[in-house]
């Protein structure tokens, strides 16, 4: 923002100050929603032909060619829905959980640059805003549960406080594995260290053994955080009808439906920017063609981390609620905490190859440890008939 | 092998098969689009009856003979037999309605026809906005040509052509072998006057 500033008074130096803060301040604002609303657009429409495709069936497509605007339609449509409010609900609660619900997730993406340089913000505890705005959510979560006065909506929402309180641990604690070894809490830095190596490519924190291990408890983590399958307990339409949104309906239920996947898309991006190598790639760096290359990288891997996650819902059931408070527990928070003693060992031992067999060693280890004292709470092998 | 998240990984890689597989064959989507797919009904599947024409619809193969009419368990079928101008019948329908809001798609009527006129349709898209007149099938609604029937149900419009056709063969040769008969008796007794019973040409052609 400061550099949008400093460019736009340098541009126009006869245009009065306050104009061009104001500017500063609304040119990263119309870049978050412009692009990224967008993005929420089109993953509801992908997601939903994606998952037709996985299921043998044919998506929407109805509207316009190829069914491209169905978002267009699926938001008239909602717009023009009865917004009803329950008798007992808690009125002021009621509406503000759905307005709360969106906040965090645009505030996450204040911290995720794009391009070298490009970052609405560039906190210097970036991570740590990241990742502690990012749980804000479960505030308006549990509002929006509170308020419909619904046992559905309750269930749904302590379920989700219990989750994202759970899953908070290990997500931190993977992240903290990249603060260490980056040494700094600065998205930008961050991505600057993953560069250079081969191609840009081969510095990307998940080609090493702990970061490696620190991607797959972050990815998990983010489903877990923004309520994604399998993890999607607390609003297990099976279950619970619609948990915390139950007695939502109208604009309302779309904005708890934007708030999710504005989350989902905000963890995506936190995962590409730790351990991705962010907008790293082959051709970025700075300059205007650099920084386009650098853009096309970022939004590459986001969309891919958003296919990922697509493909998980597609496949993976619901966890049941032991299953998830126990993975949460006894799987990925000693996994994490291994995974911080491998980052200090990586830093300490010298050289490379002695570091690299022995965090490989050290976290193999430990996943075969954990694997065997879990054993017991894996299922069966059943057997299916059509598979 | 098996190993931690073998199952999940298994899982992946099948619903990746899937989402791959839909694109390159398109055998797997089972999706009929339906306003421009349809699927071919089954012959034996009914909806509503309708009167079949041979060459045209000035002449169904309908005669009027309200058996239908009579046998129509809930009354949905009233029909008007044509006559000239003296009033002589005319062996073929002038109003011919069946009321599809009542129709209860028994299949009575088709059993009972004489004539094999009345068939049932298998056309499913009967939808209309008006309670009344709209369900209400009139004659040019009904009529629908031979080769229609044949379209729709193959088989049995097959056995039904074929028996029509025994059946005007079987007549041909009756009404022959009968004119032969009465040349034999007209040569044995020159001058005797013509028989009394010697068969009349059907008014109207039932086949």
């Amino acid at each position: 923002m400061e550099k949008i500033y400093q460019l736009l008074h340098a541009l126009l130096p006869s245009v009065p100050v306050w104009t061009v803060w104001i500017a500063a301040f609304l040119i990263p604002i119309g870049f978050i929603f412009g692009v990224y609303l967008t993005i929420f657009a089109f993953t509801t429409l992908v997601e939903r032909k994606a998952l037709g495709r996985i299921q043998n069936r044919y998506g929407p497509n109805r509207v316009g060619p190829f069914g491209i605007l169905q978002p267009m339609a699926d938001g008239l449509k909602i717009l023009l829905k009865e917004d009803i409010v329950p008798r007992a609900a808690d009125k002021f609660s009621h509406f503000l959980a759905p307005v709360l619900i969106v906040v965090p997730g645009l505030l996450v993406y204040l911290v995720v640059p794009v391009a070298p340089g490009m970052v609405a913000v560039d906190l210097k505890i970036g991570v740590l805003f990241a990742l502690a705005v990012g749980t804000v959510s479960v505030i308006a979560l549990f509002m929006a549960g509170w308020a419909s006065r619904n046992k559905f909506s309750l269930l749904g929402a302590m379920r989700a406080v219990a989750q994202v309180v759970s899953y908070e641990v290990p997500t931190v604690m993977a992240g903290v594995a990249v603060i260490m070894a980056a040494g700094t809490l600065s998205t930008l830095t961050i991505v600057e260290r993953q560069g250079g190596g081969i191609l840009n490519i081969s510095n990307w924190y998940v080609f090493r053994p702990w970061g490696l291990v620190g991607f797959v408890l972050f990815v998990i983590g983010g489903l877990a955080e923004s309520a994604r399958c399998p993890f999607d307990l607390p609003e297990a339409e099976s279950e619970l009808i619609g948990g915390y949104h139950t007695e939502y309906s109208g604009f309302k239920f779309a904005l708890f439906q934007m708030g999710e996947y504005l989350a989902g898309m905000a963890m995506a991006g936190v995962t590409v920017t730790l351990f991705l190598g962010g907008y790293m790639g082959p051709g970025s760096g700075p300059g205007l063609v650099g920084g386009l290359i650098s853009m096309f990288w970022f939004f590459g891997k986001l969309t891919g981390m958003i296919a990922l996650n697509i493909w998980i819902r597609g496949t993976w059931p619901r966890l049941r609620v032991d299953q998830l408070m126990g993975f949460a527990w006894k799987v990925l928070l000693p996994l994490a905490l291994v995974n911080i003693v491998a980052v200090g060992l990586w830093h300490f031992l010298t050289p490379r190859p002695v570091a690299w067999v022995v965090t490989t060693g050290w976290l193999a280890i430990w996943v075969v440890v954990l694997t065997k004292c879990n054993a017991g709470a894996a299922l069966e092998k059943r057997e299916y008939r059509y598979i | 092998m098996n190993y931690p998240g073998k199952g999940l990984v298994d899982g992946l890689a099948v619903t990746a098969r899937n989402f791959v597989g839909s694109y390159f064959y398109t055998d797997r989507l089972t999706t009929v689009q339906y306003p421009e797919e349809r699927v071919q009904t089954p012959e034996n599947s009914r909806t509503f009856p309708f009167l079949v024409f041979d060459e045209s619809p000035d002449k169904p193969r309908c005669t009027a003979c309200k058996i239908c009419e009579v046998e129509c368990p809930p009354k949905c079928i009233y029909i008007v037999m044509d006559r000239d101008e003296k009033g002589k019948p005319r062996q073929q329908p002038k109003i011919f309605d069946i009321d599809i809001s009542v129709c209860m798609q028994c299949q009575i009527c088709v059993e009972v026809c004489p004539f094999e006129s009345i068939k049932m349709d298998n056309d499913y898209e009967k939808s209309r906005y008006g309670r009344f007149n709209e369900l209400m099938l009139r004659l040019p609604d009904l009529l629908k040509s031979n080769e229609y029937y044949r379209q729709i149900k193959p088989t049995e419009a097959a056995a039904v052509d074929a028996k029509l056709k025994a059946e005007a063969e079987a007549k041909a040769a009756k009404k022959a072998a009968a004119a032969a008969v009465a040349a034999a008796k007209a040569a044995a007794s020159p001058p005797a006057t013509p028989p009394p019973a010697s068969p009349k040409p059907p008014e109207g052609s039932a086949a």
